[in-house]
């Protein structure tokens, strides 16, 4: 049954790929337009590996492992996406359980909030480079900003969606303001703070492309907008899917973290 | 012979006089208690002038249709919502906040979802400062009381109602409360666990001797469990009746005894489901 599904789920993509290998090969389109798969597969195979030979007395050989052009452009990104993620959260985090907890708070920032929330992270990035110039604190700042707001909102929604009775239950326990917070209002939202987590590093994984592609020169967004300049569609194609492969395995992580996270919670049960 | 027999040896038959507690620990004062919800031409009068005493160590029922104020007044008692006016006393002390000497169980359970069943009966243990070894055994030993032994490490959500129910009710014994108040707990359960439970919180009830205020609006539960029922009449909740039940435990719900008392209490709570009805048709319930 599951080997049925698989097969019939593999059938498209192996489909196409022999059709476009076939179509690329009897010279339908040049090879800048859209390269065969084959060559892209060779091309990135070339750039996963180390460039230079191992030398022992420079280096360890794992870091000679990883000194490939893509091993070293994706710890790049992967390194800015989890930096600008721990910065948004560590600041969306602590500010969205205040306003949840705070009606006056809520009442005070709220409106701005809805104000700032709908502009794309992207829009930022002309001013990002007045205030932070090129290199890696435009691209932090971008990745903060894509991870900040979805963390913030989910984690107010959280806070103020807590069902009374917890926290009446917890009171009749003789749970003062410290315990009800950390033991009963934090656990109670986390499902809506993991949620927002989740998005926010989707988020944070889509704009550590576009601010690569503009302020840094390292990491895979900066790779595959390189290559077009040498018109490397090869290059280019296999770039895009070694990011989708790493957004794949990135939202998989985070969600198999947020399931042990919420292996209580009713909406899980499988 | 077979009838004292039966009667010596079941489970939750109270053999001994009342308090072993400090006399008048768990007494509860209650005088002259209103509550107003809203104000002009909004505002209902949930409860009225309602006084009463409740000594250390008695079972009293509450027992009316929705909306006689008896969970308002149980929640007053438990210190969620203050009074208009009136005054609740516990042991002489005014009650002016919830705490762990008035345990509450309620009809949601109210379980944390997050905890494990042995993190659920400890959490107001850890509140209090427990020792860990102390709170172990507390723990083990009201888990093995309520038959929840085996399931310390479960999810609430892993739990059948009545198992839920048992959780809630072991959360508040840990605290070792003088008083625990119930607000229509068995409510959500079919009729067979209901019973169980019953057996179970007499039995409970026969062995710590709590005070216990019970909210129910099943006149048979009411008399199958309390020492004293206090029938609440629809709006404003004013108390329409105070009687003892004068049957022996354990009481036999088919017994001509049960039944009359049964009869009288149903003619009563349904000159106020009536009124709640009436209500209710012409919209002037806003519930």
């Amino acid at each position: 049954m599951t080997r049925l599904s698989a097969f019939r789920g593999a059938l498209l993509p192996v489909g196409l790929l022999i059709v476009w290998e076939i179509a690329s090969r009897a010279g339908l389109f040049s090879a800048v337009v859209l390269p065969p798969p084959s060559a892209v597969a060779a091309r990135w195979f070339a750039s996963l590996l180390p460039a230079l030979p191992h030398d022992p007395a420079n280096q360890s050989y794992a870091a000679w492992l990883l000194s490939g052009e893509l091993p070293h452009d994706a710890v790049a990104s992967l390194s800015r996406v989890l930096a600008g993620f721990a910065i948004g959260v560590g600041l969306a985090l602590p500010i969205g359980l205040l306003m949840g907890t705070s009606d006056r708070l809520y009442g005070l920032v709220n409106p701005l909030l809805q104000i700032l929330r709908p502009i794309p992270p992207i829009a930022y990035i002309p001013l990002a480079i007045v205030w932070f110039g090129l290199g890696n604190p435009p691209a932090l700042f971008l990745i903060a900003l894509g991870t900040f707001f979805p963390v913030l909102v989910n984690t107010v929604a959280g806070v103020r969606q807590v069902d009374s009775i917890y926290v009446r239950a917890a009171r009749n326990l003789g749970a003062n303001s410290w315990t009800m917070f950390r033991r009963v209002i934090l656990p109670a939202a986390s499902p809506f703070v993991l949620a927002g987590m989740r998005i926010g590093i989707g988020t944070a994984f889509i704009v550590v492309i576009v601010a690569e592609m503009i302020a840094v020169s390292d990491g895979l967004g900066y790779r595959i907008l390189e290559a077009r300049e040498y018109m490397w569609s090869d290059k280019i194609i296999g770039g895009m899917l070694t990011i989708g492969v790493l957004g794949l395995v990135i939202d998989g992580a985070m969600s198999r973290f947020n399931d042990h996270l919420l292996r209580w919670h009713r909406g899980l049960e499988r | 012979m077979t009838a004292t027999l039966m009667t010596a040896t079941a489970p939750h038959r109270r053999s001994e006089p009342v308090p072993a507690a400090a006399p008048g620990a768990a007494d509860i004062a209650i005088e002259g208690a209103s509550k107003v919800f809203g104000t002009g031409d909004g505002a209902v009068v949930a409860l009225q002038d309602v006084t009463a005493s409740i000594p250390g160590g008695q079972f009293v029922c509450l027992l009316g249709p929705s909306g006689c104020g008896k969970s308002t007044l149980l929640n007053a008692i438990a210190g969620f919502s203050p009074l208009t006016a009136g005054s609740i006393r516990m042991a002489g002390r005014p009650v002016v906040d919830p705490g762990p000497d008035r345990g509450m169980v309620f009809q949601e359970y109210a379980l944390f979802p997050w905890m494990t069943v042995e993190q659920n009966i400890r959490f107001g243990l850890d509140i209090k400062g427990v020792a860990r070894a102390e709170a172990d055994a507390i723990v083990a030993r009201i888990a093995g009381k309520l038959g929840l032994s085996d399931f310390l490490g479960r999810f609430p959500k892993d739990l059948s109602g009545g198992m839920r129910q048992r959780v809630a009710i072991a959360r508040i014994l840990a605290l070792d409360p003088p008083v625990m108040l119930m607000d229509e707990p068995f409510g959500a359960l079919d009729a067979l666990t209901r019973r169980t439970l019953q057996d179970e919180l007499l039995r409970i009830w026969a062995e710590y001797r709590k005070t216990i205020v019970f909210v129910t609006h099943s006149i048979e539960e009411a008399i199958y469990l309390a020492d004293r029922i206090v029938v609440l009449t629809y709006r404003p909740g004013r108390m329409k009746r105070d009687l003892m039940v004068p049957l022996a435990r354990p009481r036999d719900t088919a017994s001509a005894e049960f039944n009359a008392l049964k009869r009288e209490l149903a003619g009563l709570v349904m000159e106020e489901q009536q009124r709640f009805t009436q209500a209710e048709l012409t919209g002037s319930s806003v519930d």
